[in-house]
């Protein structure tokens, strides 16, 4: 494999990367003036669309498709929101380009709004990144006194203001109508799609949600070319003329049981034990690996034999995972439990699900009770067919949720106990001897039907 | 209601005002008011929702409605000089985060939540705080502390003492 030469992160290990002197001396915004210059609104959405560039905040919807469903001479205002509310457990690329690199996301979030007409980009960041709030701050006040943000930016007749906008710490603020809705001043509960945010998105008005990633991206295709961007990943299946492929160099983050965990740029395709081995300098204290999730922890789980699934948009949906997500690789050793694993994941959803719709908060609440169960010595085999069918049952993909959140809740449950349902029988033999078979409902589930 | 003591100072309300003119609704300041008052309070008491629903036009009950939704800001009293944030998801979980916090809070004596009898430090616990590479993490204030061991921790909770 040829060395890949980093794109993304090629700034990010200068001194005082994060300001605007040392990025314009690395050919920073000589996209931006390029294509002010040179190029309409639509020439610059059209060459997003022709890269193939997809969304890399989880769901990889190809970004110039996306803002061309922005209805046509619109009288305006059209708002960009920028989804800065990283939250998804195991992600933390987009802190990276926050803290190391923010020029280069804001000249991608101005090529947005330029392409786009957007007057006003609205920057959700969580609260949880204050060294990414105030690098971007100040990269923002930066701008201004250059020229580069505000009124008639460098000369022309195009003005954008960006207003960062601070969470409050909650996971569903990442969906992009919870966003909304969080930055209208409102609870973050998700809307029902249609209409999507960009005939109807945050104050009513036509918007584009866009991740910080993404953003970053857009920078690169303007400088150097929607054909450059197509060199890198994985190409459209010819077979499949509903597949978009897998373009670009992608942020992986790797953590958990890996010798050197970090952020590190790859081409799309990447499979995740050359990630591992190549990058993360293989599985740590010397240890067999055992599950990885591929994306975040909604994405499920790969066992150790599906180490080399290609972590492109296409590869972990292949071996019943969600998707690639934000592409954040967690590693399990040999040593983990899918017991503990499971509970920490149900744990995290039942804290996290925003309690609209009653499949995810009930099913969110109930699976934690059950693993709870388990942990403490009382689980019956039983349980695992309960679990089962909360997974199969809550979610977008099911048809009974607003939003993904469940779905992401109800993949580690279904992964997790379809994949290693060994792990779970042996550990409820183990500390249930009398109680296992049992199969009766548990007083607890009983009072269900109290009312 | 003319009994109640004013909680928002003047700098407060400009605070809150300065925000106005980005968006195009009122509504939309509730989360940087309510941010701007727990930055200075390290609470947000119910008298502040009154006030900042009437800067903003609203009912107390809209701004009280987005508060409740968040986990973030507290009411009854205010937390501690410094809220420690102990990450409890997976990939901290996977180097020995739950044992972190447990370990913490038996060393402090506060459950996560509780600030310490000093008023100094409030340990809470925290979902994905993005940090993975780090863990287990915990976010001391706005510094990220990485690599935490129960000696660093234990230097952490000396601090505030």
């Amino acid at each position: 494999m040829a060395k890949f030469e980093p794109v993304l992160m090629a700034n990010m290990h200068k001194a005082d990367s994060h300001t605007l002197k040392v990025y314009e001396a690395g050919g920073g915004y000589r996209g931006l003036r390029k294509a002010l210059k040179e190029m309409t609104p639509d020439q610059v959405t059209e060459t997003v669309k022709a890269s193939g560039l997809r969304g890399r905040g989880g769901a990889g919807f190809p970004t110039g498709l996306k803002w061309t469903f922005l209805p046509k001479n619109h009288p305006g205002p059209i708002y960009m929101c920028i989804n800065a509310d990283e939250s998804e457990p195991g992600t933390f690329n987009n802190r990276y380009l926050m803290e190391l690199d923010p020029h280069q996301v804001i000249e991608g979030i101005i090529l947005s709004c330029y392409a786009t007409k957007a007057v006003t980009a609205y920057l959700y960041i969580r609260v949880e990144y204050p060294l990414s709030r105030r690098r971007l701050q100040s990269a923002i006040d930066e701008c201004y006194a250059a020229g580069l943000l505000g009124k008639n930016i460098l000369g022309t007749s195009f003005s954008l203001d960006i207003f960062i906008h601070v969470g409050a710490a909650a996971y569903i603020c990442g969906e992009e109508t919870g966003l909304i809705e969080s930055l209208e001043g409102k609870r973050a509960w998700p809307r029902i799609k249609p209409p999507f945010p960009a005939i109807e998105g945050v104050f009513r008005k036509p918007t584009v949600v866009n991740n910080i990633e993404t953003a970053a991206c857009v920078t690169q295709i303007i400088d150097r070319g929607a054909d450059w961007f197509k060199t890198i990943g994985v190409p459209a299946d010819p077979k499949n003329p509903r597949d978009p492929g897998s373009y670009g160099p992608k942020l992986y983050c790797l953590s958990g049981h890996v010798n050197k965990p970090g952020c590190y740029e790859a081409p799309l395709g990447i499979t995740c034990r050359e990630l591992i081995n190549e990058y993360g300098e293989g599985i740590w204290k010397g240890r067999k690996g055992k599950a990885a999730i591929p994306g975040g922890i909604s994405m499920g789980l790969l066992t150790e034999a599906e180490f080399d699934t290609p972590l492109d948009f296409a590869g972990p949906g292949k071996v019943g995972c969600l998707g690639l997500g934000t592409a954040a690789v967690v590693v399990m050793d040999e040593t983990v439990n899918m017991v503990d694993f499971l509970h920490n994941s149900c744990r995290f959803f039942a804290h996290e699900s925003c309690g609209q719709c009653t499949p995810c908060r009930e099913g969110t609440h109930w699976s934690l009770t059950m693993l709870e169960r388990i942990k403490a010595g009382k689980g019956r085999l039983k349980d695992l067919d309960l679990l089962l069918e909360i997974g199969d049952s809550i979610g977008i993909i099911p048809g009974t949720t607003i939003c993904g959140l469940s779905d992401g809740a109800a993949w580690p449950i279904k992964n997790a106990i379809r994949k290693f349902r060994g792990d779970f029988e042996e550990y409820i033999k183990r500390t249930n001897p009398n109680g296992y078979m049992v199969t009766e409902p548990v007083p607890a589930l009983l009072q269900l039907g109290a009312h | 209601m003319s009994t109640v003591a004013r909680v928002l100072t003047d700098e407060m309300i400009e605070a809150i005002k300065a925000y106005i003119p980005r968006y195009p609704s009122k509504q939309a300041v509730t989360l940087p008011a309510l941010h701007i008052v727990n930055d200075r309070l390290r609470y947000v008491p119910l008298q502040a929702i009154v006030e900042i629903a009437e800067i903003l036009e609203l009912a107390p009950a809209q701004v009280q409605d987005t508060l409740s939704f968040y986990g973030y800001f507290k009411q009854d009293k205010p937390h501690g000089e410094i809220r420690a944030w102990v990450c409890r998801s997976v990939s901290c979980a996977l180097r020995g985060a739950d044992e972190l916090l447990e370990h913490m809070c038996h060393k402090a004596g506060l459950k996560p939540g509780e600030t310490s009898a000093n008023g100094k430090l409030t340990i809470e616990f925290g979902e994905c705080l993005g940090a993975c590479e780090m863990a287990p993490c915990i976010l001391e204030g706005e510094e990220l502390v990485a690599d935490v061991t129960h000696e660093k921790a234990d230097a952490l909770l000396a601090k505030y003492k």
